[in-house]
């Protein structure tokens, strides 16, 4: 028998949803501001660059600014760093033997390749990431309180699901965080956050209560919870890989002479680079989601009495795996890497948003547990 | 897989090929197409594609009767989507022959790779190339003259380190000038990835398997009831291809008891089912002795090979009916079909043993009943405050003789004759539990004698469901050992400089994706370095290659190479590296990269 209600946890949580909301808010500013103000400084440290170099440079004034500002952090960074794991800003896609101009590191680049930190402070992104981690601390309690109000695991409905979701997301990001400097991320994951939460108090509200009896199974617990983690991991990939489309054609248009437009993306790696990471970041997902259709499909036969059948929550699961499987694929195939391998990652998360509102809301099926 | 990707690429157009191949090359060729990696991406995103109309669409095998609905809601297309199977998309021609395809393109895929891969384990490490400080990974040791370990000693030492790490290791013209060693570890990476598509392939046949010999069916049970695993048992009965009767084990499940637990606590959810419990006794086969059981959802019976889910329940209104002649023509409980909220129920109730006419009855059932103002009535509560049925009755002849199936709940009153119902002067019949009514005309009487509960039980057979999690389980270690071991060829080649040292150099190679190259560089370094006591700035020194700077360095080689116009012109990337390490004149420990 399910344990008993308590609401008044249920009230604290809806308190702490909404202040972890707040914060975020305020971090998103922080993001938002370090990534103006850094575009700036860096602007003015190209200028600089490009008047001492004179005339004679003036030509090649674009392609310059490489090694001046962060060029030097980054050395240091690498200096200082022994175990040497990620790709490193080798301008070379492991699979594919030769490497494409378009790849090549440089080009109006300044952020380090390796996403590592560099020596030189960002104060307003280390206040939003201060504040980030204070907004996760206020959401767990958040998760927490609903949990313990509900009494079981608190992913039930589409409430719970973007609650918990979004504190993954955020929670994730921070662990990534400690390992790669990607803050460059920021506003998109916090802007993220703070439009789940608020669609979940506004659109999704669902007060604490148990679950129905197709619910009641400890596959809930592990089926779901792999599942809201692998979706954090590809929402991650998904804004790296929407970065890389943007920085790939940026760093066409400088290595073409164009003029450079968008000067906050030198705060993000280099094309390369984020293919890089996200590729890796992708595999772990893509295990992850395997095994979230796996236990899916255990679950289904424990509750159902079939372990597959087309439902319509296992059709977009299904999709979901096999355009992952398909960028796996690209990323082995000649000509699909880079630019179509992200487009890939893309449509991929674009089908676990898919699967994730419009499937729970309007389709129906046996998965039909929106809560609404 | 590089290899064959390179492959490819170094073969002309197809379109160039076409006009000179004969049907035995046109066979090849198309066999080459299908088993690409381009091919088999392709197919991927199709199947990928081809897969949704299935969830926009209401699909036969889940829910025949909405899907006869629908074409009959939109007679403009819905026949249209039916001729292109839209309404059976997983069974349908095409998306059979896109998975079918992939499938195929896979084993084409995937032997000649196993072969290739069996060889490739049995056969030596590839021979030393010329320039190591070409490779991604690059570095140099030096030994002192006074260290007294010749070149030959040294490369016996690297491949005793090289081995304990778990390579497979090679040494060339050990006592030569230049001696050498190729090392390769990480096959198991192959491995994985040939057992993962093989298991694809296994959880595909599995499922095929289970389709042919398993079957399902359904079974509602009221309390009291018991159901014998027969072919009479089933109310609904789906055999696979290749079912027999006699695959049926004469096991039985007697309902005893019922219960529903609803939600009283939440305010959104008040009234709502949060727990349901069939006790029920098993009996494996007749002579068995019999077992008490708890049956619930998401935790079935297992039975003689098969599965027993919860999958329905609902009230069944005991009634007991006379006929005209006052004898008893029915007595017992009726199925009430779920229609609404709270319990809301249809009942249908159809009694041919009726003399001299038949009888039947329809309308509903109401565990809580209230009536608005308007006089609609509504069930308040799932639970039985106020039960009470709600019926029309007819008379006349049933068409049950014709032979012809007929859905029990529902009723043709096409050919038969009201008795009672709302819009006549007999009005309708209200019954609570205890209550009795006679009908108009002598022709029987109806008396409402309690409630029971029912449950509704699917039965399953799979015999291929535990293959398929058995392959899936394969598939998944093969998917993991297949991204996360890395395959890595390692070179050193050492040899004696003019004044006495022993120069070191080694390479890396990675073969397929591989992030930690440079630390397993890095790593090999530093236990070759401890191996020769040569401390710790040559361990950690400049030399070793893992360096953004070093990194990046080469980037720009690359990328000057293929002509680019990047910003590689900072260093000054010499186009013919390293002609000779052990020989050149480096003084310390230092790499040719770094000078
Ligand atoms: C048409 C037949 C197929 C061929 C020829 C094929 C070929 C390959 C190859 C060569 C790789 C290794 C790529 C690398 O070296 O990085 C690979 C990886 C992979 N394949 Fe396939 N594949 C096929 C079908 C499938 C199917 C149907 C799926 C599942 C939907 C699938 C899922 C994967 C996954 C997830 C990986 C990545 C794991 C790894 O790197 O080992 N493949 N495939």
């Amino acid at each position: 028998m399910p344990f008993s209600i308590n609401e008044t946890m249920g009230q604290y949580s809806e308190l702490f949803m909404l202040l972890a909301a707040g914060t975020y808010t305020v971090a998103f500013i922080a993001f938002a501001w370090d990534l103006a103000k850094s575009s700036k400084t860096l602007r003015a440290v190209d200028l600089k660059a490009a008047e001492l170099s004179g005339a004679a440079a003036e030509a090649n004034a674009a392609r310059v600014p490489v090694g001046v500002g962060a060029g030097a952090a980054a050395a240091d960074a690498a200096r200082s760093d022994a175990d040497v794991s990620g790709p490193a800003g080798r301008a070379e896609r492991p699979t594919s033997a030769t490497s494409r101009p378009d790849t090549a590191a440089g080009a109006g680049q300044t952020a380090d390749g390796s996403m590592r930190y560099a020596g030189e402070r960002r104060a307003p992104a280390r206040v939003a990431v201060a504040l980030t981690v204070l907004g996760a601390a206020i959401h767990a309690a958040g998760v927490i309180t609903r949990a313990l109000g509900a009494g079981r695991v608190p992913w039930g409905n589409m409430y719970e699901f973007l609650t918990t979701g979004a504190f993954v997301a955020v929670a994730v990001f921070l662990l990534v965080l400690i390992r790669r400097d990607l803050r460059f991320l920021g506003t998109f994951v916090i802007g993220l956050a703070i439009i789940m939460l608020v669609a979940a108090s506004i659109a999704f509200w669902t007060p604490v209560g148990h679950l129905v009896p197709a619910l009641q199974s400890y596959w809930l617990i592990i089926h779901v919870s792999i599942a809201v983690m692998s979706s954090a991991l590809f929402t991650l990939t998904f804004a790296m890989s929407a970065l890389q489309l943007v920085q790939s054609h940026r760093q066409k248009t400088i290595a073409a002479g164009g003029a450079d437009k968008l000067g906050f993306m030198r705060l993000v790696p280099n094309a390369l680079s984020l293919e890089n990471l996200s590729y890796r970041i992708n595999a772990i997902a893509f295990v992850g989601w395997t095994f979230t259709l796996m236990f899916g499909a255990i679950w289904a036969e424990k509750a159902w009495g079939r372990f597959w059948g087309w439902d319509t929550k296992e059709v977009w699961t299904f999709v979901i795996w096999v355009v992952y499987a398909g960028y796996l694929h690209a990323r082995a195939t000649r000509g699909w890497t880079g630019t179509r391998a992200a487009w890939l990652s893309i449509v991929g998360y674009l089908c676990v948003v898919f699967n994730f509102t419009i499937v729970n809301q309007f389709f129906n099926g046996l998965h039909s547990y929106s809560g609404l | 897989m590089s290899e064959r990707v390179n492959e490819k690429k170094k073969s002309p157009k197809p379109e160039a090929v076409l006009p000179t191949l004969g049907p035995l090359g046109m066979l090849r060729w198309a066999w080459t197409q299908l088993t690409s990696m381009r091919t088999a991406l392709f197919l991927l995103l199709l199947l990928a594609v081809a897969a949704v109309p299935g969830s926009l669409f209401p699909q036969r095998p889940a829910n025949p009767a909405i899907v006869t609905q629908y074409i009959k809601d939109h007679p403009d297309y819905g026949s249209i989507l039916d001729s292109v199977q839209l309404y059976d998309v997983y069974s349908s021609a095409w998306f059979s022959a896109i998975y079918i395809l992939l499938f195929v393109s896979l084993i084409g895929c995937v032997i000649p790779r196993a072969i290739a891969h069996y060889k490739a384990m049995r056969s030596q490490p590839p021979r030393t190339p010329a320039r190591l400080s070409r490779l991604p990974e690059y570095g140099t040791l030096v030994i002192p003259a006074d260290a007294g370990i010749p070149a030959s000693a040294a490369i016996t030492d690297a491949a005793e380190l090289l081995k304990k790490r778990g390579y497979r290791v090679d040494v060339r013209d050990r006592d030569g000038a230049r001696p050498s060693l190729g090392a390769e570890r990480g096959f198991l990476r192959e491995v994985g990835n040939l057992v993962f598509h093989t298991a694809l392939i296994g959880v595909l046949v599995s499922v095929a398997a289970g389709g042919l010999f398993g079957y399902s069916g359904q079974r509602i049970l009221v309390e009291g009831d018991t159901f014998v695993n027969t072919l009479v048992g089933y109310d609904q009965f789906t055999p696979g291809t290749n079912f027999q009767s006699s695959q049926l084990q004469p096991y039985s499940v007697q309902l005893d008891k019922f219960d529903i637990t609803f939600d009283r606590e939440s305010k959104g959810k008040f009234g709502q089912p949060i727990d349901f419990t069939a006790a029920v006794t098993t009996k494996e086969n007749p002579d068995a002795p019999a077992k008490k059981e708890v049956l619930k959802v998401n935790d079935p019976l297992s039975l003689g090979g098969t599965s027993v889910y919860l999958t329905g329940n609902g009230y069944a209104p005991v009634v007991t009916i006379r006929d005209g002649a006052g004898n008893v023509a029915m007595q017992g409980p009726v199925v009430a079909k779920l229609q609404g909220e709270n319990y809301y129920s249809s009942v249908v109730i159809k009694v041919p043993d009726a003399k001299p006419e038949q009888l039947a009855f329809a309308g509903f059932f109401l565990p809580t009943a209230f009536v608005t103002d308007k006089g609609v009535s509504f069930s308040g509560d799932p639970e039985l405050i106020n039960p009470q049925l709600t019926l029309n009755s007819y008379f006349g002849d049933l068409g049950l003789d014709a032979g012809s199936p007929q859905n029990v709940f529902e009723l043709d009153v096409k050919k038969l004759t009201p008795l009672n119902a709302r819009n006549l002067d007999t009005k309708g019949i209200v019954l609570a539990p205890g209550s009795s009514y006679t009908l108009p005309n002598g022709k029987g009487s109806i008396s409402f004698d309690g409630v029971k509960r029912y449950i509704g039980v699917d039965i399953h057979h799979n015999p291929g469901q535990l293959y398929a999690l058995i392959f899936a389980l394969l598939a998944v270690a093969g998917l993991v050992t297949s991204l996360y071991v890395n395959r890595r060829r390692v070179w050193v080649r050492t040899g004696t400089h003019e004044d006495g040292r022993t120069m070191v150099e080694y390479g890396l190679l990675a073969r397929g994706e591989d992030h930690r190259l440079a630390g397993e560089a890095a790593a090999i370094r530093k236990l070759l370095s401890d191996d020769w006591l040569l401390g710790d700035e040559a361990a950690t020194g400049s030399q070793p290659a893992p360096s953004a700077t070093a990194d990046n360095d080469r980037a720009d080689k690359a990328s000057t190479a293929t002509g680019s116009t990047g910003a590689g012109g900072t260093h000054a990337a010499p186009e013919q590296p390293a002609e000779d390490f052990i020989q050149s004149t480096a003084g310390s420990s230092e790499s040719k990269k770094d000078q």
